[in-house]
């Protein structure tokens, strides 16, 4: 397998692992949705929640770290596919798109911790 | 069934439309060569068998690939008229003729060929050590009934869009190889057949099993080398 | 019209589930955006949550929920057949993450409500 394949490889394991660790985080996502929207949101509710939790801060910095990676490769292969942009310059572009997206998410996340 | 048929032939020159009479029980290869022998001597088309097992007679019927030896006329056309085409994603030699050559040289790149196990020195390889209702056989056995017909390659989008990618039957292909425990090509076929132009571009849009004409599952074929390469060597670090 | 080799459950099942990840993908730096407000404080948070109180982000948010939620239903159903071989009754399978989506869209409206 020459460098070139073994990135391609790489970057199609990364999209199914961050899928796996996708796939708990939005059922985890989906249900605090659903519960946290009846009586509507507030500020004071999201932060009551997050404010000073670990636990939440390390789900959505994983959860935030796996959307990154999974969205950018995912539009990597849109992208080739449909617009035919191809080669290691586009893949380095998306895989720091995806790290770029993940380091604004936890951000976020911080943010959601520390308010 | 009487009457007309109405064919729509999209032939080198031009699409071009014929009446040939409708009959019972005719297939589209049978309207095809009514064409070439009664109206249109000129027009190329290819066929050998016409039963079913060379695989040479595919084209584009009414917008999907299809055997037209084993395809019967009155199932597929829509107010008796039929339209065809050459097979898709394969360049057009002349009329309904395709040039297969590009779809078999991604065989070759697949690693489509048998290649014995290496047998111990001083020892002469043994092949009847795999009973054919063992397990590990009837997994090769699952996609091995494939004719090389193109029919699954011309529907692949992935294919329409990545001229590179392998394609369904070519990676069919290589499973089964892959699955014979006789090969001793293994790794190097699974290196072969891996990244962006291999296993890995498959979406599973799945149109290569729906329009198999041997009822073949090149899509979980594909699913199957892509499992074997995770588990062997997820991130291209070399083993396995 | 769709093209006959499109028309069949696993072709559809691929075409929602590219659509939808495009849509989340591009929707993914609006909602980090959005949450970083937190970082301004609650103040600035409330005044954000405020907007989307109007119906029609509220009616936004539910078309994103059920695209999450039908994304997650097809990605299972592929990663099924990719890693545990699951190749039968796909038809099946894809009708499941379609329904899937919609509970979830429904629960979403009845909940908001």
């Amino acid at each position: 397998m020459g460098r070139r394949m073994r990135g391609q490889v790489l970057l199609w394991s990364l999209q199914r692992i961050s899928a796996a660790v996708l796939a708990l985080c939005v059922i985890v996502h989906l249900a605090t949705i659903l519960w946290a929207v009846r009586g509507g949101l507030s500020a004071a509710e999201i932060l009551g929640r997050t404010r000073g939790s670990e636990a939440w801060l390390a789900f959505y910095a994983l959860f935030a770290l796996a959307a990154g990676l999974h969205a950018a490769i995912g539009l990597r292969a849109i992208a080739a596919e449909w617009l035919g942009w191809r080669g290691r310059g586009a893949d380095a572009l998306w895989l720091a798109a995806g790290l770029a997206t993940a380091v604004f998410g936890i951000r976020a996340a911080v943010g959601l911790y520390a308010a | 069934m009487e009457g007309t048929l109405t064919v729509k032939v999209a032939r080198s020159e031009g699409p071009v439309e014929y009446q040939v009479p409708a009959r019972a029980n005719q297939t589209v290869l049978d309207v095809v060569s009514y064409i070439q022998r009664e109206l249109e001597p000129g027009l190329a088309y290819r066929y050998a068998c016409r039963v079913g097992m060379c695989g040479s007679c595919a084209m584009t019927v009414n917008g999907r690939p299809r055997w037209t030896c084993r395809t019967h006329v009155a199932k597929v056309a829509r107010r008796g008229v039929l339209e065809l085409a050459p097979l898709a994603h394969l360049p057009v030699l002349r009329d309904l003729v395709t040039d297969m050559a590009p779809f078999f040289e991604k065989w070759r790149k697949a690693l489509g060929h048998f290649r014995p196990r290496e047998a111990p020195e001083g020892e002469i390889p043994d092949f009847a050590l795999i009973p054919p209702a063992s397990p590990e056989r009837q997994q090769a056995d699952a996609g091995i009934e494939c004719i090389g017909c193109g029919v699954c390659h011309a529907a692949c989008d992935i294919v329409g869009w990545n001229p590179d990618y392998l394609g369904p039957a070519a990676l069919n292909r290589a499973w089964t190889l892959v699955n014979d425990l006789r090969d001793g090509a293994g790794a190097e076929r699974l290196a072969a057949v891996a990244g962006d132009a291999g296993c890995h571009a498959c979406h599973s849009t799945q149109s290569c099993t729906a329009v198999c004409v041997k009822g073949l599952d090149p899509a979980a074929a594909i699913a199957g080398l892509k499992r074997r390469i995770f588990w062997q060597d997820p991130f291209g670090w070399g083993g396995g | 019209m769709i093209r006959p080799t499109r028309s069949h459950p696993a072709w559809i099942g691929f075409l929602v589930h590219r659509l939808s990840g495009l849509a989340l993908a591009l929707f993914l730096p609006v909602h980090f955006w959005a949450l970083s407000r937190a970082i301004e404080g609650e103040a600035a948070l409330d005044r954000f949550l405020a907007w989307t109180e109007d119906p029609l982000v509220k009616a936004s948010e539910g078309v994103l929920v059920v695209l999450l939620a039908v994304h997650l239903a097809g990605g299972l159903r592929v990663m099924a057949l990719e890693f545990l071989g699951w190749r039968a009754r796909q038809k099946d399978l894809v009708a499941a993450s379609f329904g899937f989506a919609l509970a979830v869209g429904l629960l979403f409206a009845l909940h908001v409500g």
